[in-house]
């Protein structure tokens, strides 16, 4: 298992989960869990995935997402779960 | 699990509040280089550093990259060179030109600061402490990422005058070797008393020979961090106040751990320390006096301010050794002028005096620090100033330093441009009574009595 968590900020539109989704599919990375919430005004979603089944290295997911980010108008983030954790849980 | 609320308050630490990682030191001991061949000795401190430190840059960016937090800076610290230079050294030229080595092989590595241009002259000087600390004009005038900092004093063994008198002048004569550019090579000299050996910040920083061979040090920072959170606990008693500083402190430093674990990891350099410091940047929400200013007073320097900055400390220290596994270096709030646009403008409304600054380094770590003064401020006053800073750490039993710049040119009023980290700074008019008679006297400070605490 490694996780690595997702962050996707911006103006909500239509399909970007799917567009999203559809490049974690293609690339072998498998989804835990999504949650999204509206913080003033933005869409914030948020996936914890698995980056054990993936050939793409992190910075080449991390490009590609950022990229894609770009096209559709919103701001996409990887991070490995760790910062999240160290900083939350005790 | 790891809920969305959880993610957007850490992402918002780091995009909104300039939460990050403020350095990755790497120390290196150079013990092992020493030779009494001049040459040799340069290429074995050149070689060591480079094989050591050749993936510094590179494995902080990566680390950087996949946990989205910024490590700002890399930086290397080694030994203090009088001890590794003695054997080979016999003039300051000798000297100056190892520093030349450490700004070579420092820029090969790509890191931004190498500290360790240091002499530990606590009780005495041997002739090569001497040396170095007067090709420290030289050094720092002829180099850009060497740092020098020189122990003068400590608890244990009092306050060597002769050597705060002697630094009295070389901060003078580095500011004229350096007038060209704002007098800047004083802002990579620190005069320290009770230095600790594991300090990853600039300009002080250096490898103790109490350390092992190779270490990681990680400094952490985020007064913007701190200062949100305040802002949410405004009229709200010193029990909440305080609670909020802690819960805020653990945060940042755990994610302090996290990078110094992985950095170390990666290097494989064991870890060393964590140093738990609010250290601000000159970015506006980067500032201590802004804390300092949620916490109630209008500007830093008002009264009340000792206080809330003791608090203050006091509570990012409770909040942060939790969090981290070994804690150390100087840990606590900086509070120097020119990188803190707070304190910049408490200075400039009048508020905040080199008297009051000198009162605040009671309860913070570390000093009196680039604090910019006029350029004709006499080597005699400036190594009083010392004095009384050095004599604030040997009887609190704490760190304190002196990082001063006396802008060769310029009188108060005026103000001096460092560029980047090292911000700008307004000149701060000096006490201009005497302490020629008192400098002067030569010798040294015995130790304090340990006991009779009052």
């Amino acid at each position: 298992m490694n996780k690595t968590i997702i962050t996707v900020v911006g103006k909500d539109t239509v399909g970007i989960i799917a567009k999203v989704c559809t490049y974690l599919a293609d690339s072998g990375i498998n989804i835990l869990d999504i949650s999204q919430t509206i913080v003033s005004g933005y869409f914030n979603m948020m996936m914890i995935v698995d980056m054990a089944g993936t050939a793409k290295d992190f910075n080449q997911v991390a490009d590609d997402l950022d990229k894609l980010g770009t096209e559709i108008g919103v701001v996409i983030k990887c991070q490995r779960e760790e910062i999240f954790d160290s900083m939350h849980r005790i | 699990m790891i809920n969305v609320n959880e993610v957007i308050e850490t992402n918002d630490m780091i995009e909104k509040e300039n939460l990050d990682v403020r350095t990755i030191t790497m120390g290196i001991s150079l013990l092992d280089c020493i030779s009494n061949d001049l040459q040799k000795l340069n290429e074995n401190i050149y070689n060591k550093i480079y094989e050591s430190a050749k993936d510094l840059v590179k494995t902080g960016d990566q680390i950087a990259r996949e946990f989205g937090v910024p490590i700002v800076n890399k930086r290397i610290s080694v030994t203090p060179i009088a001890l590794v230079g003695g054997a080979a050294c016999k003039t300051k030229e000798d000297f100056a030109s190892i520093a030349k080595t450490l700004d070579s092989v420092a820029k090969k590595v790509g890191v931004n600061f190498i500290g360790g241009y240091s002499a530990l002259v606590s009780k005495g000087m041997t002739e090569a402490d001497r040396l170095l600390i007067e090709s420290i004009p030289l050094a720092l005038s002829t180099t850009d990422v060497v740092c020098s900092s020189i122990n003068v004093g400590s608890t244990k063994t009092g306050i060597n005058m002769d050597a705060v008198r002697l630094m009295g002048s070389i901060v003078k004569e580095t500011a004229e070797a350096t007038k060209d550019k704002d007098s800047l090579g004083c802002a990579k000299l620190v005069i320290f008393c009770n230095a600790p050996d594991d300090n990853p910040f600039m300009a002080g920083a250096f490898h103790g020979v109490t350390e092992a061979d190779k270490i990681i040090n990680v400094g952490v920072s985020g007064p913007g961090v701190v200062k949100t959170a305040l802002e949410k606990v405004r009229g709200e008693s010193f029990e909440v106040l305080c609670e909020t500083i802690k819960k805020t402190a653990f945060k940042v430093t755990r994610v302090g751990q996290l990078v110094a674990k992985e950095a170390s990891e990666r290097l494989g350099v064991p870890f060393g320390i964590i140093d738990l410091s609010l250290a601000p940047t000159p970015a506006i929400g980067d500032s201590v006096a802004d804390i300092l200013h949620e916490i109630g007073v209008e500007h830093a320097g008002a009264p009340g301010t000792t206080a809330a900055l003791a608090l203050l400390n006091d509570q990012v220290k409770k909040g942060g050794v939790m969090a981290s596994s070994y804690v150390g270096g100087l840990s606590g709030a900086f509070i120097p002028v020119s990188e803190d646009q707070g304190m910049i403008n408490a200075v400039e409304a009048g508020c905040l005096t080199l008297e009051k600054l000198e009162a605040m380094t009671c309860v913070c770590s570390v000093g009196l620090d680039m604090i910019a003064i006029p350029g004709d401020t006499k080597d005699t006053t400036i190594a009083g100033i010392i004095a009384d800073e050095m004599a604030i750490g040997m009887i609190n039993q704490k760190t304190t330093a002196v990082r001063l710049i006396p802008v060769i040119g310029k009188g108060v009023g005026e103000t001096v441009e460092f560029g980047g980290l090292l911000g700008y700074a307004p000149i701060m008019p000096v006490n201009q009574f005497s302490c020629d008679a008192f400098v002067n006297r030569g010798g040294r400070i015995p130790a304090p009595v340990h006991s009779f605490k009052n």
